[in-house]
Parts: structure tokens; sequence; C-alpha cells
């Protein structure tokens, strides 16, 4: 059917023409991402998916750390714990003969929440490098209990009998399945934190970021706003746990290590902080070049750690940042010479015009940032938001008392 | 449980938390005086110790080695002070993470290929080795008995620095509030780099001195960061007294619980779970008490003043 199939494209295409650069490059990110099945046969093997699988859950672990450092303002250096807690919960129960759906999955996020809910009613009293210092404890506090574990293998790891049962059927067992689910959720991940970021209660977080006083001020108790996003980011982060569990069929303590909350938190920024695509292609960026730098030698860490260095003082912003960098400065040469070589004069004083413009605009370029996602209504997401924030809320006077 | 027992690990434990306290001092000076988080201190208490293996090895003396290691780990604090960590004081606390963070990864991996990845030994000195006895039918290692002379002597002495000199003044200042210290005409950079150098000395000197009853390895660092981090917090940043009166308690109870978890849960619990149970909890305990600290003062135990 011809006909369809223009219609088809003629939608996409406006589509895509409605879309903004960073969502036109998000859209084709994961376009890119959902080739890889296709192309792994030619390009590597079997192996190139299950990097890319890494990758993908490890995005959207980054995207859970991303919603506290950006939105919030909480740097939390314990994130990796939720990994591991969402990864023991799966594996746990699949060791007791629970491994299917309606079981281990609710039991890993619900472990999660819970002790995102247990840590985070202390850590997020405190702000700054308190808060750094703190979710880093507590992070080490769940690698040392996962250690003393001895009923599940303890320091060595538990071994998971099988991938998770969807409706009794191992329908997870094929990488090329499990690589699209994984996909799926990232997607939805990536669409619920946006959605998330730009609603009220997302307005709310960052106001806080920005300014806590006058927040205050207007009426917006901090405590319940942080606790929530901090229980819903270590649920996600507790669902990508669950995924690698998953995908490894193994989990260990070393999923925990501090090591790794730390390479979350390089993932958040060589990608970008303040966009949500900067963790998906910090993710990809870091998993790629460990591959990478760890084939050529067995000491990668003495490349990889000057090049954090590097990027931090060098390239702020990350990636997302280098990329609009470059956009902006792409469009600016070419204007300027058009100018220039009409009327010199004028063109001089137009080209002092535009830059001053260009200052303005990278000014409020944050203000359209917002504007770009209109209030949405997602009907369960508030009900979810209202819930956990009346948890919140109970607790914080429980906690007044 | 014996009390010989129980005095046997309260020593332990007055021993690991006077190591703590040379390195959470220099951890909450840095961060009181500069605003800045330095992960990589524990990479400093690393090399310390690798140093002093290193120059024991060349002069053949354990004080000889000491005391090369003191001024060699300080230089290369102030090393890596000028070439990464001044240009970051101005850079918010994730970007310092992260930076520092990244010269974890180099060090720790430097010092394997330097090294090697197998633990190091440094035997102890003669004059040190032995045992004493406490009373009946307990004996004390005399080393670590030094040590924990050594860690008081040395708190000692950074409270008088810190207290009774123009620049432990200064210090203070800085503490409590530096760009007023800077804007009374004081070279702060220069005041920044006293301190470094004297936290990346102290946390050498902790490596250096617990060399000979711990084995040497990479990463050996990242552990003792963890714990000095816990030691800060309740402590109060920025706070030296804190640090001091953190460091113990969490010595004390840490190496307490590890000892004791079990066999107190064994009294009224079965004995399987217990066993169970146990090391999971006793891991668990600096971080609950911690956590309590926290739920009744935010700030820490002893807030540096001025500090919000």
């Amino acid at each position: 059917m011809p006909a369809a199939a223009r219609r088809i494209t003629d939608v996409t295409a406006a589509a895509l023409r409605a879309l903004d650069f960073d969502q036109r490059m998000t859209a084709g990110l994961f376009a890119l991402m959902a080739m890889l099945p296709l192309l792994s046969p030619v390009l590597g093997g079997s192996y190139l998916l299950l990097i890319g699988e890494r990758a993908l859950i490890f995005a959207i672990a980054a995207i859970s750390l991303q919603l506290l450092i950006s939105a919030g303002g909480l740097v939390s250096f314990g994130h990796a714990a939720f990994i591991g807690i969402g990864a023991y919960g799966g594996g746990i129960a699949a060791s007791h003969g629970l491994g299917t759906l309606s079981v281990a999955l609710p039991a890993a996020l619900g472990v999660s929440a819970l002790f995102a809910l247990a840590t985070g009613a202390i850590a997020v009293r405190t702000r700054g490098v308190y808060f750094i210092m703190i979710t880093l404890a507590f992070g080490q506090m769940a690698f040392f209990v996962a250690t003393s574990l001895a009923p599940y293998g303890g320091d060595d790891g538990l071994t998971w009998p099988t991938r998770t049962l969807i409706f009794g059927t191992r329908l997870l067992k094929s990488e090329t399945t499990f690589f699209y689910v994984i996909l799926v959720l990232l997607l939805a991940t990536y669409l619920v934190v946006s959605r998330l970021i730009y609603s009220r209660f997302g307005r709310v977080l960052r106001g806080l970021k920005d300014d806590e006083t006058r927040m205050q001020a207007i009426g917006f108790t901090p405590y319940p706003y942080r606790l929530t996003a901090y229980v819903i980011a270590g649920t996600i982060c507790g669902l990508a746990g669950f995924l690698l569990g998953n995908q490894a069929e193994f989990v260990s303590p070393a999923y925990m290590h501090w090591q790794r909350s730390g390479e979350l938190i390089i993932m958040v920024l060589l990608g970008g902080t303040g966009t949500l695509h900067g963790p998906i292609i910090g993710a990809l960026v870091f998993l790629v070049l460990e591959e990478v730098l760890s084939r050529l030698t067995e000491h990668w860490k003495v490349i990889l750690g000057p090049l954090l260095v590097l990027v931090v003082l060098f390239a702020r912003g990350g990636i997302a940042g280098a990329i609009d960098a470059w956009r902006r400065g792409k469009a600016m040469p070419a204007q300027l010479w058009a100018q220039l070589l009409q009327r010199p004069r004028q063109g001089a004083a137009a080209a002092t015009d535009i830059w001053r413009q260009r200052a303005s605009l990278m000014r409020c370029a944050g203000g359209q940032a917002a504007t770009y996602w209109k209030p949405y209504k997602m009907a369960v997401g508030r009900l979810l938001v209202r819930l956990l924030l009346g948890a919140a809320a109970t607790i914080n006077r429980w906690r007044r008392r | 449980m014996s009390t010989s027992l129980i005095v046997v690990q309260l020593f332990n434990g007055l021993q690991l938390g006077i190591l703590l306290f040379l390195v959470a001092a220099g951890l909450t000076l840095v961060f009181g005086v500069m605003d800045f988080i330095n992960l990589a201190h524990g990479v400093q208490y690393m090399l310390g110790a690798y140093l002093a293996v290193m120059f024991y090895g060349l002069t053949g003396s354990f004080f000889a080695a000491v005391a090369l290691a003191l001024p060699a780990s300080m230089l290369f604090g102030l090393l890596l002070e000028v070439l990464v960590f001044r240009h970051l004081y101005e850079r918010d606390h994730l970007e310092q993470v992260l930076a520092t963070f990244g010269v974890i990864l180099f060090l720790n991996q430097a010092v394997k290929i330097v090294w090697g990845a197998a633990p190091l030994n440094m035997p102890i000195p003669n004059i040190l080795s032995g045992s004493v006895p406490l009373m009946d039918g307990l004996r004390y290692p005399i080393y670590r008995f030094a040590i924990i002379a050594a860690g008081l002597s040395v708190a000692a002495a950074l409270y008088l620095f810190v207290n009774a000199t123009r620049v432990g003044m200064l210090v203070r200042a800085g503490a409590t509030n530096a760009p007023m210290v800077s804007a009374l005409g004081v070279d702060i950079k220069r005041l920044f780099m006293i301190v470094f150098g004297c936290g990346a000395m102290l946390a050498g000197f902790a490596g250096a001195i617990v060399a000979p009853i711990l084995s040497v390895e990479p990463g050996m660092g990242d552990q003792i960061l963890i714990l000095a981090f816990v030691v800060i917090v309740i402590g109060g940043i920025g706070s030296i007294r804190g640090a001091f009166v953190a460091a113990v308690l969490v010595g004390v109870i840490d190496t307490l619980g590890r000892s004791f978890m079990t066999d107190t849960l064994r009294l009224f619990l079965a004995p399987g779970t217990a066993r169970a149970i146990g090391p999971a909890l006793a891991s668990m305990t600096i971080y609950v008490l911690m956590a309590v600290v926290l739920a009744v003062r935010p700030a820490g135990l002893f807030p540096a003043k001025g500090r919000a």
C-alpha cells in the first residue's frame, strides 16, 4: 500500500519537524540503538549486542541519577547501591524459585524504594558535601551488607538460576528480545523522567535547587519533595539493577562498589548535566570507552583517570554541551562572513550585534528549555507523585514530633 | 567475652581511631578552609605507605623510611595541588568529585604498574617489636602502642599549631569565612598550599606508620577514605576537635562491633541466625551511628563556628 506508506512517512516527517534539535537528536539516538541487533551480526556478533545491553541499562541508571543531580541538586555518590539492590532483589527471588515477572520485579523495585526511603529520610536532611558523603557511606553500608550475605554467596556473588520468566515463558532468553525490552524500558524512563522534570513537582524541585529560601518563602517545604525525588530515582535505578542482574544472570557486591557510583556520576557529567539525552550519550560513550581502552591495555584506568580530569577542566557541559557549542559556532562564522563582505562597517556593527544577541540567547537558553515542554496531563504519574509526597510529608511530620 | 579480650579490642579500636584521625584531620581542614572535597585524600595515605616501603628498601631503617616518606608525600600532595586541584577550588562539588575520582583511578593503577599488584610488607623495627604485659596473661604489641602514642602526639601538635600559632589562626579564620580572610590581605593561595601540604603529610604519615602492620596494596586508601568521610560527617566538617572525637568513636565502635556483635546476638538469638546476621549488622554499626548523630545534630557533633 504505497499510499499508506506515504502517509506514515508524512506523519513521521511532520512529527520530526515539530521537534527541536535536542529531541531530534534523541530520536536519532534511539533509532540508531534500535538498529544495533540488526547490525551486530555484521559488526561483531552477539558480543556487541551484550555491550549494547549493558550500555542501555547503565543509561537508565544514569538518567535516574541525572534526575537527582540536575533537577534536585542532590549529588548522590551511593547510587550504585540501587543497582546492586535491584539485582539482589531479583536474584534472591529467583533463587527461591520465584523468578517470575509478577514476583521478582516488584520485589526488586520495592526493596530499592524502601532502601531509598530509609536512607533518603536521613540523607535528604543534609545538603551539599554532607549529602555526597552520606550517600557514599550508605552505599558502602549496602556493599558490606551484601558481602556478608553468606546464604546468597557473600563475597562471591549470587548466580541467577534463570532470567526472569515472563508469564511462565523464557521470553528473555533471546538476546535480541532482551535488547528490545531494555530499549523500550529506556525510552519509557526517558519519557517519564522528562515529564516529571517539567511537571509541577519537577518545577518545585528545580526551584528548590536554585533558591531554597525563596521557595520556602512562597510556601514549599523542601524535605518531602527531595525525599520523593530520591525515592523515585532510587526505584528507577533499582529497575536498572534488576535488568543488569538479568543480563549477566549474576549479581555480586562489586555491583555496589563505590567506584561504580563514581562511574555513574562520570556518565552523567560526561554526557552533560541539564539535558536528558546527556546521560544516555554519557553511558554509551563511557561503556564504549571502557571497552576500547581495556582492550588497549590492562592498565586502562591510567588513561581514563587523566581523561576525566581533562574533561572536568576543559570540557564543561560534557558532550551535550560540546555539541551545543559546535552548533552555535557553525552558524556564527557563516553569518559573520556574509555580513562582513557586504558593507564592512555596517558588517562589523552587525557582527557585534550578533555576538550580543548570542550572549543574550545563551542567557535565556535555560528559560527556553523549560518552555519546550508544556505541562503534560499524566493522571497516573501525578497520582503516584501525590501518594509519594503524602507519604514523605507523613514522615516529615513524624520526624518533627 | 572475657575482660582481657575487651581491653585488647578497646586498644585496637583506639589505634584504628588514631589512624582515622590522621587521615580525617587533613580531609576536614582542606574541606573547611577551601570548600574543596578531595576524594584523592585516601590515595595520599596509600602513597605514604608505598613511599615508606620504598625508602625502607633503600635505607634499611624504619625510622629513616618514615622520616623520608613524610616530606615525599607532602611534595607529592603539593604537586597534585599545583597540577590539578588548584584549578578546581572555584568549581562546584560535583566537578571536584569527578576530577579527584579521576586522580584516584590514575594513582591506584599507577601504583599497580610501579610496585605490582601483590601486597608488600615492611617489618616492624626491632626496638618496637615484642609486646608488653597489660595484666595477668594479657600482652599487647608495643608497636600498636607506638602508633597510638605517635598519633596522640601528632594530634596534640596539630592542636597547638591550629590554636596557638598565627598560621593556625588564619586556618581557623579561613574555615569560618575564607573570602573575608582574603579581603583582609592574607595570601589565601599560600594558606591553601600550606593546609593542603599538611593534610597530605598527615595522611602520608598515617600510611607510613601503619605499613608494618597492614599489607600495603593498591586500593588500601579507598577503605580508609570512606571511614574518614563518616568521621568528618559525625565530627562536623572543618572541626579538628570533632574529627578527633569522632575518629576515636568510630574506631572503637567499629572494632568492638566486629569482635562482639555475633556473640552478643547469640545471647538472645539462635546461634545459626546470629552467625548469619552478626557480620552484616557489625559492618552497619558505624553507618547507623552516623545516621543517629545526623538525626540529632545535622551539622555533626562539633560544627565549625560560622558554618551553616
